[in-house]
């Protein structure tokens, strides 16, 4: 029986020069695809920040598979955390948090 | 996939943040840079940036950027300082010199105003023009990333009717960062990414980053190189005086 949702995990990189935390990432991420896409593009994304570390600033993402180039597209255009310039890095996409977890070495 | 970035703006009075430009750019999967200098540039500056390029392993083009009033000063730069760098873009800022750049072989790159969307002159003539000699229409991204609101939504549109109109007459289109700062440069999947939303389809958008403008600077390396005569003529062996 194949999976009804099939979802899209994203290993990311934030490049600040200050701190930033998971809410304010979160927020970035979700304006971000507000803005380019709008309230049913949002919808359809099935967004979910699922892990940022505040200290090496690493973190993932999940979309569904369809919305996958909307996200890219999204996160890619994001210039601004907060009021900080900022910028975010997709490293790997992945099916499974298992296999991101493989393609990525996330520092500890 | 050997990616290119053909504008990185970089300062060239501070060697310490053009040197973070340039690792952060080697970092992201660039292997190609292309630096805007200024025409009357020294050469022992131009060695100096080199050095930093091959420092982070990345190969340095010399790049361009005449900003022409008229169709006499857009000839004149070609004619003064084409053979002394290996990418020319002009920024058309006029229909004229829009059509003479699209017609005239030592231009490599077409760039428009963002600020201006009026002055974006990427029409079918302007693209048929092209066509027949090797410009490519360049789309600067740190634009798209900084425009924001109608801004940006003008430009997506107009973005989106230049790209299609690029594809039909097979024009080449060149995808650069156009950044003056480390955090407006992208992953070049990134920028495909963003491509995406004005209908350009992520192989075409990759080729954009490296094929085409690799293609460029070998072109205009071979013309530069001294065994060039004529296109498709070089010389491969002087015979020896006896």
């Amino acid at each position: 029986m194949t999976k009804l949702v099939r979802r899209r995990y994203l290993a990311f990189r934030v490049e600040c020069e200050d701190s930033v935390d998971q809410r304010a990432v979160s927020g970035a991420v979700w304006d971000a695809v507000l803005r380019l896409f709008g309230e049913v593009g949002c919808s359809q994304a099935g967004l979910n920040l699922v892990h940022f570390n505040e200290g090496t600033k690493y973190g993932v993402l999940r979309c569904s598979h369809k919305a996958l180039p909307m996200v890219r597209a999204a996160v890619a255009s994001i210039t601004k955390i907060g009021d900080r310039p900022a910028a975010i890095h997709v490293l790997r996409v992945s099916g499974s948090l298992k296999a991101l977890g493989k393609k990525v070495s996330f520092p500890p | 996939m050997k990616f290119s970035d053909l504008h990185l703006r970089v300062p060239l009075n501070d060697l310490e943040k053009t040197r973070r430009m340039i690792a952060k750019s080697s970092e992201l999967g660039y292997s190609q840079i292309g630096v805007p200098l200024p025409s009357g540039i020294k050469q022992d500056r131009v060695d100096q940036l080199c050095q930093v390029c091959e420092e982070f392993g990345v190969d340095f083009v010399t790049r361009l950027d005449l900003v022409p009033k008229s169709l006499g000063e857009l000839l004149g730069g070609l004619r003064r300082f084409r053979r002394r760098f290996e990418v020319v873009s002009v920024l058309c800022s006029s229909k004229p010199l829009a059509r003479q750049a699209a017609k005239d072989r030592r231009v490599d790159l077409l760039c428009f105003s963002v600020a201006e969307p009026r002055k974006r002159f990427f029409d079918w003539a302007e693209a048929e023009l092209a066509s027949k000699s090797s410009a490519a229409f360049e789309i600067d991204m740190a634009q798209v990333l900084s425009v924001e609101g109608s801004a940006r939504v003008s430009l997506f549109s107009r973005l989106r009717r230049e790209v299609a109109t690029a594809k039909s007459f097979g024009v080449p289109v060149v995808i650069s960062s156009g950044a003056m700062e480390a955090l407006l440069l992208r992953k070049p999947q990134d920028y495909a990414s963003l491509a995406w939303l004005f209908d350009m389809d992520v192989s075409r958008a990759l080729e954009a980053l490296s094929k085409i403008p690799a293609c460029i600077v070998e072109r205009n390396r071979g013309k530069q190189s001294s065994g060039y005569v004529a296109p498709g003529v070089r010389i491969i062996r002087e015979k020896r005086s006896l």
